[in-house]
């Protein structure tokens, strides 16, 4: 099989052109260290700063509220690690959904050391519980609160609006991870902290965005540098090519939205189709571009190679397909079959013929792994 | 067959032991789904597993055929394994669940 259909872009999009030109260029021009002070450090600083400029714009901020680090991992953990030591005094609980990136669950266990985090729950489409969450970010002894925009596994978008005013009522800051939703759907300026993941929107690999209100607190974890966030500064040219990157997936982000919400409901109807498999997720109030179901008695390593095997790559959040043994939490916490998942997350400008032909060969695909396991009539 | 549960005027269950400890997903909820074929409608299976799926895939496949989870038990207090009790639904117990399909 030599056509490839690539339907794993959460989070790792293929490269935007412009994101690639922008490299070199930035490469070219922004190679120097920006702290130095001579023409070329200067050039680079320039270009570094203009890059914050950009992202502050979109994002509705103020340019030294933007912080450059080198991961969305690292902008997770460096937004909770500051702000819970900040607020050490009020307390080191962080509040967050049970739906919440890995790495921000990390963080909160990490940051609370002997606190643990209050994990609020989420409904069966992955919406996050309004009244649990105020009453949590309510209580005594919290620090931060965290939720997402909307979940990069299932798609459900969340009540951000909502949440931000119960937590800003407690006076608790919230940050909301929107690292698989800007460049796809407008993100509200309902936070105090925010991340963005530019590989997420099809930039090259090397920085990621931490936002910061300048009135959240933040205590200090690192050893000192010009850069309290993240120490060392940002990557000069991976910046620059993020945030040229994001001007361009902005300015056709409506049109590449409904395309890709076209082509969701094509593969959603093909899913629902086949025999004891649930579609998952938010039917209407959901990223454009993903979607994920789950296949009763099948093995989800089974079906990622068989889909593989017929040239489309797509992830899956079942146990059988990562090292660890437990599977996605996302999918456990909303009460969903586990095993047998695939997930895709389309990426921008895929041809409509793709999609269906993974519509017309993933019946084939499921009953092909239901037979060797020998299920079917269960 | 292992003994019946006795619940107040309730006629006593059977009880059907599963022992899935060892298997990987989905074969516990394969191993289930086959057993209950050959149950009898309306009786109970105590399932055994460590693979922690189970513990999330088992309801979920109630759920899709119409069958109630009684009680889980997560290998937690030092158990080397967890356990789910599930109730197969009766012949009297109303039709399988829209989207069902038992081919």
């Amino acid at each position: 099989m030599n056509s490839r259909t690539y339907l794993d872009a959460g989070g790792r999009a293929p490269l935007h052109p412009a994101g690639t030109q922008a490299l070199a260029a930035a490469l070219a021009e922004g190679w120097a260290d920006p702290r130095r002070l001579h023409s070329e450090g200067r050039r680079a600083r320039a270009l570094l700063e203009g890059a914050r400029e950009a992202f502050a714009e979109v994002l509705g901020c103020r340019t030294e509220e933007v912080h450059l680090a080198p991961h969305h991992t690292a902008a997770l953990h460096a937004g909770v690690e500051h702000v819970v030591e900040g607020r050490r005094r009020q307390g080191r609980r962080t509040v967050l959904s049970a739906v919440e990136r890995g790495a921000l669950h990390a963080a909160a266990r990490f940051a609370g050391r002997d606190t643990e985090p209050d994990v609020v729950p989420v409904d069966s489409l992955g919406r996050v519980d309004l009244e649990a969450w105020a009453r949590a970010v309510a209580a005594p002894g919290v620090g931060l609160a965290a939720l997402q925009h909307a979940n990069g596994e299932v798609g459900t978008r969340q009540p951000v609006e909502d949440a931000h005013a119960a937590a800003s009522g407690a006076g608790v800051p919230l940050l909301v991870d929107a690292g698989a939703s800007l460049g796809h759907v407008a993100v509200e300026p309902h936070w105090d902290l925010l991340t963005a993941d530019p590989r997420d929107w099809g930039a090259p690999d090397g920085v990621a965005v931490l936002a910061v209100r300048a009135r959240v607190r933040a205590g200090r974890v690192r050893p000192e540098d010009e850069d309290r966030w993240f120490p060392g500064g940002a990557n000069v040219p991976a910046a620059l090519a993020a945030a040229v990157t994001l001007r361009a997936v902005l300015a056709d982000r409506d049109r590449a939205a409904a395309t890709r919400r076209g082509q969701v409901g094509r593969i959603r109807a093909a899913a629902a189709a086949v025999p004891d498999t649930e579609v998952l997720g938010h039917p209407d109030d959901a990223l454009p571009h993903v979607l994920t179901f789950s296949c009763l008695y099948v093995d989800g390593e089974a079906l990622t190679a068989e889909l593989d095997r017929r040239g489309f790559a797509v992830g899956s959040g079942s146990a059988c397909t990562s090292s660890a043994l437990e599977p996605s939490h996302v999918l456990a916490a909303m009460g969903a079959l586990t095993h047998g998942n695939v997930r895709v997350a389309l990426p921008r400008d895929l041809p409509d013929d793709e999609v269906e032909r993974f519509c017309r060969e993933l019946p084939d695909a499921v009953a092909a792994v239901r037979r060797l396991l020998g299920v079917t009539g269960l | 067959m292992t003994a019946a549960r006795d619940e107040g005027d309730e006629a006593p269950r059977s009880t059907t032991e599963l022992d899935a400890r060892g298997l990987r997903c989905p074969l516990p909820v394969i191993r289930l789904a086959r057993l209950a074929t050959e149950a009898p409608a309306g009786s109970d299976v105590l399932v055994r597993w460590t693979d922690p799926a189970a513990a999330h895939d088992i309801p979920a496949w109630a759920r899709m055929r119409g069958h109630t989870v009684v009680a889980t038990h997560l290998p937690t207090d030092g158990a080397d394994h967890g356990t789910t009790l599930v109730h197969l639904r009766g012949d009297d117990e109303g039709p399988a669940p829209a989207g069902a399909d038992p081919s």
